[in-house]
């Protein structure tokens, strides 16, 4: 990995993108960028599971809303610093697909798809009526927490470097595992899961762990969400429509590639924010990402940069 | 010494008894020859081997233990590999990254660097190096089959499970695949195979072992079992058909 060019391009124009709102010191470009990074964060860590083991999770945002619940929680309640409720939030919603995993992810196919939907549902309808998490109507930070970062605009700017840092590291862990032999026995299951058990493959050791990685790192950006956001309540935390405009990406971009969910990321961003300030899209936003993957799946299943790669071999060392 | 023993392995499927009471061994180092009308259970056995299925009844014995109803992935680990009669390539993954696959996660369980390595030496070996770069989707049936092989291979099993590899080729590379067995065999590896086309699996096997209806009827020499008046009774229908066979025109 640190001997490959292809990596050293890809921290480089994510960290140049990154970095941009930082040196111009524009808090319009941060926030644009911080949604960004963001989607690319969540996008990434799906394709671990979706690109990398080929299976479809409909319930991956259940993770980051988890994931920002518990931090608010250990911020909110009992007056954690941003960065331990970070990492707490993020080995948690690991924690917890790894035991999910163990149990669902002996389903295959659909059923498999079925039962992460019913997840993010059931964990929504939980949280709903948790009373240490603040039940329906949540949980909202007190402004004098940011004083402990030296004031809200400084906690903002925290925060985005602590999204942009983590963005880095999920995507450095994306391009370590498609490039490692757990990798390799990921997409050995992807293309046949009998014939990869037959060849020594530890299907369902290598899909939980594959499952709890993908789970790590929105458990991790939920936490910078919400406490950038300085509430959380259920409606927002297990937005449905959100993991599914991040199927979009990864489709968009090129499953089971490192560059796919990224360029996905940031061109359904640049897509949806276009069709939102549009008078005569906005309400349809949804319906567009809707059409879009029904016409990747027809037309360019293997997404964008997948196309290219099969297109032009000869990009296929660089565009990974 | 025996590298495998089936000792009175059933397997049921709903009503149908796909195995009843099957016991055969695999000496090392031999090529062992599984015949039967389609149906018979061949394909079953396999599966029981290897831990795709698990028996109602009796053992599987590998190298002295006991490996019944295992996961498929322990059993590969402990040095059991198997080409499938239907080839399942990974489809979207190159031909080397395909074969690397046997080699990471097979007996020997290596790095990504040594099972490239590994991978490129049984590519050589079972001629398809010059495709290494390949999707396994574009190769065509005969190099599929090769490339199941070489995957097979690359794990450096015990005992190799090829069930039906010369199914769907034509002469030349029935002639260039059988040669490959024999180079896999004269390298120590131990080969239970099952085969339909006669002349081919008579010439190569030490022994045959002869399956119908789910139940061992015959075991023997290619010249015993293709007299053994069971099996030509049960298998081949006409008696005359045998000696044909023997002189390599049947099939």
């Amino acid at each position: 990995m640190w001997r490959s060019g292809s990596w050293w391009l890809t921290l480089a124009l994510l960290l140049g993108a990154g970095l941009s709102p930082v040196i111009t010191g524009s808090a319009t470009l941060r926030e644009d960028m911080f949604l960004i990074l963001m989607l690319i964060t969540l996008a990434s860590s799906l394709n671990i599971l979706l690109g990398y083991t080929g299976y479809v999770n409909f319930g991956h945002i259940v993770f980051f809303g988890l994931g920002g619940y518990i931090g608010f929680y250990l911020m909110h309640r009992h007056g954690w610093s941003l960065w331990p409720a970070t990492v707490a939030a993020g080995l948690a919603t690991a924690a917890l697909a790894f035991a999910l995993g163990m149990i669902i992810l002996r389903l295959r196919g659909a059923y498999f798809a079925l039962a992460t939907i019913g997840i993010n549902e059931a964990v929504r309808a939980f949280v709903a009526n948790f009373e240490p998490f603040g039940g329906a109507t949540g949980m909202s930070l007190n402004f004098a927490v940011y004083q402990a970062y030296g004031g809200a605009a400084r906690a903002l700017w925290l925060a985005y470097g602590a999204l942009l840092a983590l963005a880095l590291i999920t995507v450095g862990i994306s391009f370590a595992v498609k490039h490692s032999k757990f990798g390799l026995g990921l997409m050995a299951i992807r293309e046949d899961e009998d014939a990869a058990l037959v060849l020594g493959v530890r299907g369902p050791q290598v899909k939980t762990l594959a499952y709890a990685l993908s789970a790590l790192f929105p458990g991790m950006v939920g936490v910078l969400f919400f406490f950038k956001n300085g509430n959380i309540e259920p409606g927002d935390a297990f937005r449905l429509h959100l993991s599914i405009e991040t199927l979009v990406m990864v489709m968009l971009g090129g499953q089971g590639t490192v560059w796919g969910p990224i360029l996905g990321a940031a061109l359904y961003e640049r897509l949806r924010g276009y069709l939102l300030t549009s008078p005569l899209f906005k309400n349809l936003h949804l319906a567009f990402a809707g059409a879009l993957l029904l016409m990747i799946i027809l037309f360019v299943p293997a997404g964008f940069i997948g196309w290219l790669r099969a297109r032009f071999p000869v990009v296929r060392r660089v565009v990974v | 010494m025996n590298l495998l023993e089936i000792h009175g392995v059933s397997k049921r499927f709903g009503g149908l008894q796909a195995l009843n009471r099957v016991s055969l061994q695999v000496a090392e180092g031999e090529i062992l020859g599984l015949i039967g009308p389609n149906g018979a259970g061949k394909t079953t056995l396999f599966n029981v081997i290897n831990g795709v299925y698990r028996p109602e009844e009796g053992r599987v014995i590998f190298r002295s233990q006991d490996i019944t109803g295992r996961p498929p992935y322990e059993i590969a680990r402990l040095g059991i590999a198997r080409a499938y009669q239907i080839v399942r390539p990974l489809n979207e993954l190159t031909v080397l990254e395909n074969v690397m696959v046997g080699a990471c996660f097979g007996r020997e369980s290596r790095s990504l660097r040594e099972a490239r390595e590994i991978a490129l030496a049984v590519l050589e070996q079972v001629g398809l190096i010059g495709k290494r770069d390949v999707e396994a989707a574009r190769l065509n049936v005969a190099e599929k089959k090769r490339l199941e092989l070489a995957r097979a291979l690359a794990a450096r099993p015990y005992l190799l499970l090829l069930d039906e590899v010369l199914a769907g080729l034509n002469p030349t590379e029935v002639a260039l695949m059988l040669e490959v067995i024999r180079s896999i065999r004269a390298s120590g590896i131990t080969i239970l195979m099952i085969e339909h086309l006669m002349h081919a699996i008579m010439n190569i096997s030490d022994r045959i072992v002869v399956l119908d209806y789910g139940e061992v009827i015959a075991e023997g020499t290619p010249q015993e079992i293709a007299h053994h008046p069971k099996v030509v009774e049960a298998y081949l229908g006409d008696p005359r058909l045998s000696q044909r066979l023997l002189e390599g025109n049947g099939g």
